[in-house]
């Protein structure tokens, strides 16, 4: 059944062979009539600056950029909500034609004294990088006018994948960086990096280092403020989440700040527990008490967590699960997480991982397991089949393929409006792995049921016609 | 632009973009993949966001341009993916809409597609039809009014048949169905132009369907031109844009132009047309569920009497609305559009004028930023649109919001909302009335058991 599709993408699908080497291609350019899960630059500088709550967010470019991408994503603040609301130039034949800065500067303008934002990030789409306006010298003089920072995103869509995006929104973050006063800031301190607040994840992760006797300077971006943002060179360390969209400003940070940085995630109890542990290992020296209180505070929480996932093991095991995410480090979480609910990952994915991403997924991946770099609706659905997996883990764009062919889906993006982060999250994702997988509506579908449920379907017994214009 | 606006830009737009209204057309027609020609992000957009409404897979191709091409010309990237989109999917028609990029950048299109021809001639291609629709000027209603003219003009022949065309524009896939159930209580052989009322709402799959069956078959899209007429709905469209005019002015199809038929009055025109045509006079079952209505309208008149409530949508479901609303006792009070044909006022006037003691106030080419700012002072009790004005308007007024058009992306059944015909406004009608009543419930400490 190992057909390839798309032969030109043959090498980015490998089958796990401990005899062989591992090698993916990755980081290529999406194939031209193959339908990709990928976005744009736009996206991933959205995606990642878009839960900063007190800033203006203004597409530069027409409608629909903007459109698309109004209130879609379950980023939660817990003061302002002006990134909720989608701004844009709205550009016209004539703006085209004879450029777009006008309006663009008049826009700012209006926007500005209408909402009073502590900053403005201005995005490029695909079509402000062909008709050439300066948003440089645009944001400049708003800045200069208005006294607030006003910083250009250059996001223009044609330029690449979400990766360039994660790229342009981390150089921007970077000029807000380093403008506020920190002589307040706590020596045991942290920039959480890489979080957007889904469904309020944040806030059980800052919960989680106060205990702990850490102070939160920044959150990024999650629940983001532009004053903390500003104040987030003063932190000791940053942690950051996930593989791609924050990283790069924590390397600008350690540039310029000499801030350190570790990785972490918080999805499945070891990554939550690691960070933490990591987090406390960094500060032992300054408070010798912190690992203690880490272990303490993993301990109560597994204590309650624990029991509660083995009544869900009880009927998940053995069970097969897919996973196709944005990021390839949010697949290593889920592959362990579906360890602890006693389910195999047989097919993993990402849409921008990179050639050791994939390499440490086939590690920790059994024999057989399909990996696959910038998947397409075709493919994804060959192997759902091939695998006869019971869960698909994916986004929006992937649940009707799951849903279509009768598996069982859980929603792992930007639009989840459920906690999965933190051993409380971890409760969540059994909870809703459980109530798609254990459904009883997947033995009337088709591929369980073995009959057709489609009325499209046409007659196939002419004794007995379904259609009264069949009897003669 | 804008009426009576002094804003230079857009907040929380109440209108989409110009290729997402082509692809949705393009979904109606049978074998027919959408293929986006610009950059991937569009259509990985795009498809999120229909999908969202449908919850049904909605793959959509793109050229997936890059840097060098948007400096170079995408010619080659559209052909290979063209190529692609012919191989896997095994497309029979491919719906070639473009994007503002390729717009920008002067990609021809005609001469691409030509050079496609020569080159690859001998395969058996697949018909393409191409639509221009840069987003910066129109909205997605341009786009899928364009894309079945694209449709028409590539397809149409003079062939006879006795299928008379239906260009119902922009409605549920429960619409859909509904106008086959009338048409075929009429005995009027129908093409329904697009139908995706089984590509997006389809039913459960055993083997992965790399195109969603169902669609007008391509076969009755060439018999269009030698049809005995049109009925193609909409009150603000302009024939030398559409299909239907199209049809008209190249093999002589009489176009009969009715409004989107939502409430009473603009259904009776619709079956007043259909009875016209087939020779017949209204079935029993559609006088049946007439009389139903009426008789609702009665029972129910007193909950809606004098409501005040606000309209939004695409142009021509607005003026549909403004005609159920007004007929059934409602007081619009506001009627706003993202689109800005520049006939929605007329078009307002002529559904509600013999009704309505004051005109509503008509909108067009406003965003859900001035509506919101216009509600605050005619505080409606309803509001009648799509889900994006949730938040916005009906959560902030707190006034009861039901549910209607494109998208629905925060209730689930979006694909089986009807709105056309008798029974459309029958359900209309007990979803405000309850709406309605449903505040009145809640809002009250007493707790009434029967209202
Ligand atoms: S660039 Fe144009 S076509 Fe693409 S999403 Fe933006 S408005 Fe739509
Ligand atoms: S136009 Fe460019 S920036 Fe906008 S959605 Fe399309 S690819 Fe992204």
């Amino acid at each position: 059944m190992e057909q390839v599709i798309f032969t030109e993408r043959a090498n980015q699908i490998v089958r796990k062979d401990g005899a062989v080497d591992f090698t993916i291609a990755c980081n290529r350019d999406s194939l031209a009539g193959a339908v990709s899960q990928r976005a744009c630059v736009f996206c991933g500088s959205r995606v990642v600056l878009y839960p900063i709550a007190d800033a203006l967010h203004l597409v530069h470019g027409p409608i629909g950029c903007a459109a698309y991408t109004w209130d879609i994503r379950g980023a939660l603040s817990s003061g302002p909500e002006l990134h909720r609301l989608s701004f844009s130039t709205d550009l016209k034949e004539k703006d085209v034609i004879f450029g777009g800065e006008k309006k663009l500067y008049q826009a700012l303008t209006e926007l500005i004294a209408r909402h009073k934002p502590s900053a403005a990030f201005v995005y490029s789409t695909c079509i402000v990088g062909i008709i050439g306006d300066d948003l440089n010298a645009v944001a400049k003089r708003v800045e200069a006018e208005q006294g607030i920072p006003v910083i250009p995103v250059a996001s223009e869509g044609f330029k690449g994948n979400k990766r360039e995006g994660y790229h342009a929104a981390c150089k921007a973050l970077s000029k807000l960086v380093g403008r506020g006063d920190v002589s307040a800031v706590s020596p045991l301190s942290v920039n959480i990096l890489g979080d957007f607040n889904l469904a309020g994840e944040i806030w059980i992760i800052k919960d989680y280092y106060q205990r702990m006797g850490v102070e939160v300077v920044a959150t990024l971006t999650g629940d983001g403020r532009v004053a903390d943002i500003e104040k987030a060179h003063g932190a000791a360390l940053n942690v950051v989440q996930c593989s791609g969209a924050t990283q790069d400003l924590a390397v600008m940070m350690q540039e310029t700040y000499g801030t350190p940085f570790i990785r972490a995630s918080y999805f499945g109890i070891e990554d939550m527990s690691q960070a933490l542990y990591d987090v406390a290992k960094f500060f032992a020296e300054k408070d010798p008490g912190i690992m203690d209180r880490a272990k303490a505070l993993v301990r109560d929480e597994l204590s309650m967590l624990y029991p509660k996932l083995q009544e869900y093991k009880k009927d998940l095991k053995g069970k097969k699960a897919a996973v196709y995410v944005g990021g390839a480090f949010k697949a290593f979480s889920l592959v362990k997480s579906f360890r602890h609910l006693g389910m195999d990952v047989v097919v993993v994915g990402s849409q921008t991982g990179t050639e050791e991403d994939y390499k440490e997924l086939a590690a920790i991946t059994d024999e057989g397991t399909i990996i696959v770099d910038d998947a397409n609706p075709l493919e994804l659905s060959a192997f759902i089949k091939e695998k006869d997996v019971d869960i698909f883990v994916g986004g929006v764009k992937e649940r009707p393929i799951a849903f279509k062919l009768g598996v069982g889906f859980c929603d792992h993006n930007h639009e989840r409006k459920e906690a999965l982060e933190g051993f409380a999250g971890m409760l969540n994702f059994a909870r809703e792995v459980h109530a798609t997988v254990m459904s009883p509506v997947w033995r009337f579908t088709p591929r369980r049921s073995g009959k057709a449920a489609s009325a499209a379907t046409s007659c196939t017994s002419p004794e007995r016609p379904c259609d009264c214009a069949e009897v003669k | 632009m804008k009426d009576g606006s002094p804003f230079v830009s857009t907040t929380n737009a109440c209108k989409l973009c110009t290729p997402l209204g082509a692809c949705l057309a393009f979904k109606g027609i049978e074998g027919c993949v959408p293929f986006l020609h610009g950059s991937q992000g569009c259509a990985t957009y795009m498809r999120r966001y229909i999908i969202s409404h449908f919850r049904e897979p909605v793959d959509i191709a793109s050229s997936a341009l890059g840097e060098k091409n948007a400096i170079y010309g995408g010619g080659a990237n559209l052909k290979k993916g063209l190529l692609n989109v012919m191989d896997k999917y095994g497309a029979k028609a491919i719906g070639l809409a473009t994007t503002c990029l390729t717009e920008t950048i002067g990609d021809d299109v005609k001469m691409i597609l030509s050079e496609f021809r020569s080159e690859f001639g001998d395969l058996s291609l697949p018909a393409i039809l191409p639509v221009s629709t840069p987003s910066y000027s129109g909205t997605h209603m341009d786009g899928f009014t364009g894309a079945l003219r694209a449709a028409v003009d590539v397809l149409a022949g003079e062939e006879k048949t006795p299928a008379v065309n239906v260009l119902s524009g922009f409605v549920s896939p429960e619409d859909i169905r509904h106008l086959k159930t009338i048409c075929r209580a009429f005995c009027l052989p129908a093409t329904i132009l697009p139908d995706y009322s089984d590509t997006l709402d389809g039913g459960a799959w055993e083997e992965y369907e790399k195109i969603s069956p169902g669609g007008t078959p391509i076969a009755a899209i060439r018999a269009m031109g030698g049809a005995p007429a049109s009925l193609e709905f909409g009150r603000t469209l302009d024939p030398a844009r559409t299909a239907g005019g199209l049809l008209e002015e190249r093999f002589g199809v009489k176009r009969l132009g009715l409004g989107l038929p939502i409430g009473l009055r603009e259904t009776d025109a619709f079956m007043a047309a259909l009875e016209e045509l087939s020779g017949r006079c209204l079935p029993r079952a559609l006088g049946a569920e007439r009389a139903r209505l009426v008789d609702a309208l009665v029972d129910g008149h007193k909950y809606v009497a004098g409501k005040r409530c606000l309209i939004y949508g695409e142009e021509d479901l607005a003026v549909g609305l403004a005609s159920f609303a007004a007929e059934i006792g409602l007081v619009p009070v506001l009627v706003a559009s993202g689109g800005s044909s520049g006939r929605l006022t007329s078009a307002v006037a002529a559904v509600s004028g013999d009704i309505l003691r004051e005109q509503p106030q008509v909108a067009s080419g406003v965003d859900f930023y001035e509506i919101a700012d216009k509600a605050k002072t005619l505080a409606p009790d309803l509001i009648l649109g799509n889900s994006k004005g949730y938040r916005v308007l009906a959560k902030e007024l707190n006034v009861p919001l039901v549910r209607v058009g494109f998208p629905i992306h925060d209730r689930f059944g979006a694909s089986r909302v009807i709105h056309l015909g008798y029974r459309g406004a029958q359900s209309l009608f007990d979803r405000v009335a309850n709406a309605l009543i449903e505040k009145k419930q809640a809002d009250s400490d007493i707790g009434y058991g029967y209202i």
